[in-house]
């Protein structure tokens, strides 16, 4: 089937198989690797992209769901050569070990800074709940989403 | 993973959903349970028709003394709704733990009843609010309440060829209520669930998710409190599940931990 979507703010006219994943397509179609396949279940996080501005598991969501949709993985986060306060923060407080998960990580930080600029540590722990660190880096990370969230210029 | 083959339409309203449910398929909404059991080829319907987009099943409203909640509304939306807090708080409370944020992005209220995972968190807090499963086929509208609706191991009163639309439940501010759950760490899904909601009067309703293969209300635990006692067995000549995350013995153990939970919540 054909869809049409924008992805990091350049309009796709793409042919799918209907049961192509979002995940696949942006990784085989488009070329966007940053979004990683790990548990496959939903579960990881490691897959997360933005859909119209909200954080989901692009594993878990047909390509043909997203059609029309504006979507937004890592790899459009960055202003050109200017990391998102997200990725600096992640550089800044070592946030990333292996980096696999990372991806993941930045996205779901994203959407939670966009809703809640000045989040409590609590609430970023909370907010990761769906966002697993197989190397268990979890306090660098927290560490860098707090960086973000007083480095942040405008909300992200 | 990808599903095997299978073909992808769009519904655009109710009336359409069905129609295209009447040519076979299986209706799907933010997929959150359905595409994982898809790939793992639990499910295998030949056609999807996406009902993720439909509008109107997508609103909370309030109708004279029902809080009517629309089949598409995701958990994330439930959870934040302060018509749903102010009516039915534990509905708001329960889907602030489903899953994670991401997950509660898509996965939908409606999906999750027509899934009927025996480990959801929605079907014991519908049984426990005694609410009623609105459905439209071919031949119109009907009303299956909640406890009429879990028939067995994933399975409903739904028939093929009918999509849930709505979720009615009486308001029950004057009550307390409070769903309690002990989550499996990575899929969230509820090792135990236990949802009890106690009236003005004083009279309580017990329901469960996670303990048995189907979700149940507790009759004989609130026999047992409604006659007075102070607390009770849960689980009482229930087939009790038993997997590789929780044997039966700890199941019980943690549906009696649970109720003692959630009735200290709502005493």
């Amino acid at each position: 089937m054909q869809i049409n979507l924008t992805v990091n703010g350049k309009a796709r006219a793409s042919e799918v198989e209907d049961r192509t994943l979002l995940v696949y397509y942006l990784r085989e179609q488009l070329g966007l690797t940053g979004a990683h396949v790990a548990c496959d279940t939903s579960s990881c996080g490691a897959c997360t992209v933005h859909v119209d501005g909200v954080a989901v598991k692009s594993c878990t969501l047909l390509a043909a769901q997203a059609d029309g949709c504006q979507v937004t993985t890592i790899e459009g986060l960055a202003s050109g050569n200017d990391l998102h306060p997200l990725q600096q923060g992640f550089k800044e407080c070592h946030g990333l070990q292996c980096g696999f998960c990372t991806p993941g990580m930045i996205m779901t930080a994203a959407d939670l800074l966009n809703t809640n600029p000045h989040p409590s540590e609590t609430e970023i722990r909370v907010a990761l709940e769906g966002n697993i660190c197989r190397c268990t880096g979890y306090h660098n990370i927290v560490k860098a989403i707090q960086w973000a969230a007083e480095h942040q210029a405008v909300p992200a | 993973m990808i599903t095997y083959p299978f073909q992808y339409k769009r519904a655009d309203s109710v009336a359409d959903a069905v129609a295209m449910l009447g040519e076979g398929g299986k209706a799907l909404s933010g997929g959150h349970s359905l595409i994982p059991s898809m790939k793992l080829r639990l499910n295998a319907p030949d056609t999807l028709v996406d009902v993720g987009r439909i509008a109107e099943l997508k609103t909370i409203t309030v109708d004279g003394n029902d809080l009517v909640i629309g089949a598409g509304a995701t958990h994330g939306q439930i959870a934040s709704s302060s018509v749903v807090k102010q009516h039915v708080p534990m509905f708001a409370e329960g889907a602030a733990h489903i899953g994670d944020p991401s997950v509660r992005n898509r996965g939908t209220i409606g999906g999750s009843l027509a899934h009927a995972d025996p480990s959801a968190d929605w079907p014991a807090m519908v049984l426990a609010a005694d609410a009623t499963i609105v459905v439209q086929g071919a031949n119109g509208s009907r009303s299956i309440a909640a406890s009429d609706f879990f028939t067995g191991l994933f399975s409903t009163a739904l028939e093929d060829d009918e999509l849930i639309t709505a979720i009615r439940v009486s308001s029950q501010a004057d009550a307390k209520m409070t769903y309690q759950k002990f989550a499996q760490p990575a899929s969230r899904y509820a090792l135990v669930g236990c949802a009890v909601v106690k009236s003005a009067d004083g009279s309580v309703r017990v329901a469960f998710s996670g303990v048995s293969d189907t979700p149940f209300r507790d009759s004989a635990a609130e026999s047992q409190l409604n006659g007075g006692a102070s607390s009770a067995n849960a689980a009482s000549g229930q087939s009790i599940m038993s997997d590789h995350f929780a044997t039966e013995e700890y199941r019980r153990h943690l549906a009696n931990v649970y109720l003692k939970r959630a009735l200290a919540a709502v005493a």
